[in-house]
């Protein structure tokens, strides 16, 4: 069972100290940096899985954010969705149409994949600008009054930020649970060599389209909360191709492929990008220096921090994954 | 002895290309069928066609009396149909364990990963791989590369194997080895397709053989009949009397 092994454990201590660390002395300051870590984390971890598990690049895994922000937000202000449905259903809808683009798409491969997924995005957000129900250009605002079912605003920061730490602990726990199964396995194999994996019998169409609409749940329910907290959603937010392609430096970074990886990476990258913001030599840089990371990553160490860490210590594969 | 493969008047084109003309053969349960002919006679292609890369444009495969023409490919390695690559593709990034655990969890018995597991065992110890088991393929060496797209195969427990030249490229000792290999195979109760070039090995192994010469077939039978055939001599082995005749004349 997954709860006897120790990585199992390691996720859970991760998902503890999100939990405890801003609660303490009611840090506000730690909270604010922690959601941010928390949705890095979110979004590295569920493309991981189609990126480090069956090597498909999928450069617009944001759209999967911003539409089920779309949903969720919509449910709550025009339907007047209690939040915990709005989310969920954000959730089911976004992976149901990912699964919809998904049999589409995936017939392709490489560099044309990982265009087409720039188009899927660019696709809904022109889509989204343009849809009246869900406010156009200028997107949809919230009205204060959905904080109070939550205890006003300053109590429901911190249930959406318990929420989001659950989402993150949530996507470690499937992105680890995916590697363990026999569908993570027929995964890594196409991620491999995808002829050789279809000749030995994995059902490579199925199982790629289930990966790309099973990593589009939670972060579409990451986007409800997000949007939910800032209150308004629009287009240039939501689909943002810049945090996009930072989601894939970020598991590039962190070892795609490995559980423990993108997390890492996407905790390190926001904790580095917070200090470049704030410092006043870098703040204008700071994806100057995201570049630079990734061709570093690329040049000199392919399998990321955790292959690093792997070959400093051996031991390490054993309970790290 | 029952027909296992029946192939009916298959036949591919590509663009102004016949590579496979109205070909049929079978294969019977318990045996090793060897595939001969020149290069560019449509062998590989044949492979292509049984196992569901190409569909083809006519004909028909019969598997176990089912209809599988046309399938794709990882819907044919379920109905017991494995196969080697004639250039190796191992999964480079993962151990010979894991490389043939894919081929027992997905191919005909479809087994859940901890019996997949045993089965993977099985099939590295098959192919005297036992000691590398938690070696990166990548770091294997041709003949062991090969012999672990032999054990990712067999994972599968399939009824039939194709084996798209698992000689070619070996040393003598490694050959006389895989030859070994494939005898116990046979054995084991698992049908033999084979693609080869090294005459020698082909003739000791195959209880049948079907000739090919641009994509039609041009003889079958027992191997002595096969090696004995004028046409068969002319097109593809070489006629060894060839200088006498010559100085003769």
């Amino acid at each position: 069972m997954i709860l006897r092994r120790p990585f199992f454990w390691i996720i859970a201590a991760i998902v503890a100290a999100f939990a405890i660390a801003p609660a303490i002395g009611d840090n506000i300051e730690l909270r604010e940096s922690l959601v941010l870590a928390a949705v890095y984390i979110t979004l590295a971890s569920n493309i991981n899985m189609i990126l480090g598990y069956a090597g498909y690049v999928n450069f617009g895994s944001i759209v999967f954010f911003g539409l089920g922000g779309y949903f969720s937000v919509w449910l709550m202000s025009a339907h007047a969705w209690p939040l915990a449905a709005a989310l969920v259903a954000g959730g089911v809808a976004v992976s149901a149409l990912a699964l919809v683009f998904g049999l589409g798409i995936l017939r392709l491969r490489g560099v044309y994949f990982a265009l087409s997924t720039i188009g899927v995005n660019e696709g809904v957000m022109a889509f989204v600008a343009n849809f009246g129900p869900w406010g156009g250009s200028t997107g949809i605002y919230l009205s204060p009054a959905l904080f109070q079912p939550l205890g006003g605003p300053a109590k429901a920061l911190w249930v959406i930020y318990y929420l989001l730490v659950g989402i993150m602990g949530l996507s470690l726990v499937l992105s680890y649970a995916v590697k363990r199964s026999k569908f993570g396995l027929g995964l890594l194999a196409i991620g491999q060599n995808e002829d050789a994996a279809a000749l030995l019998g994995v059902p490579t169409p199925r199982y790629k389209a289930i990966v790309y609409s099973l990593s589009a749940f939670l972060p579409a329910i990451a986007g409800g909360l997000y949007f939910f907290k800032s209150a308004y959603i629009q287009p240039p937010d939501a689909f943002d191709l810049q945090l996009s392609t930072e989601t894939i430096v970020v598991a590039m970074l962190g070892g795609q492929g490995t559980v423990a990886g993108p997390a890492l990476g996407a905790f390190l990258y926001e904790e580095l990008r917070g200090w470049l913001l704030t410092s006043p030599t870098f703040s204008h840089f700071q994806l100057v220096v995201a570049g630079v990371l990734l061709l570093a990553i690329v040049l000199f160490a392919p399998g990321g921090l955790m292959g690093l860490l792997y070959r400093l210590w051996p031991r390490l594969r054993s309970f790290l994954e | 002895m029952n027909a296992l493969l029946e192939v009916e008047n298959l036949s591919k084109q590509f663009g102004g290309l016949r590579a496979v003309q109205a070909l049929s053969f079978e294969v019977r349960e318990g045996t090793i069928l060897g595939l001969i002919g020149p290069n560019g006679a449509g062998k590989t292609t044949v492979f292509n066609l049984l196992n569901g890369v190409f569909a083809p444009d006519e004909g028909q495969v019969r598997f176990r009396g089912a209809d599988i023409t046309g399938l794709a490919p990882f819907r044919v390695a379920r109905h017991g149909l494995a196969r080697t690559n004639q250039i190796v593709q191992p999964f480079a990034n993962m151990t010979v364990l894991e490389n043939c655990v894919v081929g027992a969890c997905f191919g005909r018995e479809n087994l859940p990963l901890a019996r997949a597991r045993e089965a993977a065992r099985e099939a590295v110890t098959l192919v005297g791989l036992e000691d590398r088991l938690d070696a990166l393929a990548s770091q294997l060496t041709i003949a062991g590369k090969k012999r672990l797209e032999l054990a990712r195969a067999l994972a599968a427990r399939p009824t039939l194997l194709l084996l798209d030249e698992v000689l070619a490229g070996l040393n003598p000792v490694e050959i006389e080895r895989m030859i070994g290999i494939i005898r116990t195979i046979r054995d084991s109760g698992i049908s033999i397709l084979m693609i080869e070039h090294l005459m020698q090995a082909i003739m000791s192994l195959s209880d049948r053989i079907v000739v090919l010469n641009s994509g039609a077939k041009l003889a079958e039978g027992l191997p002595a009949e096969v090696a004995a055939d004028p046409m068969v001599i002319g097109a593809y082995l070489g006629d060894p009397g060839f200088v006498d005749k010559l100085r003769e004349s």
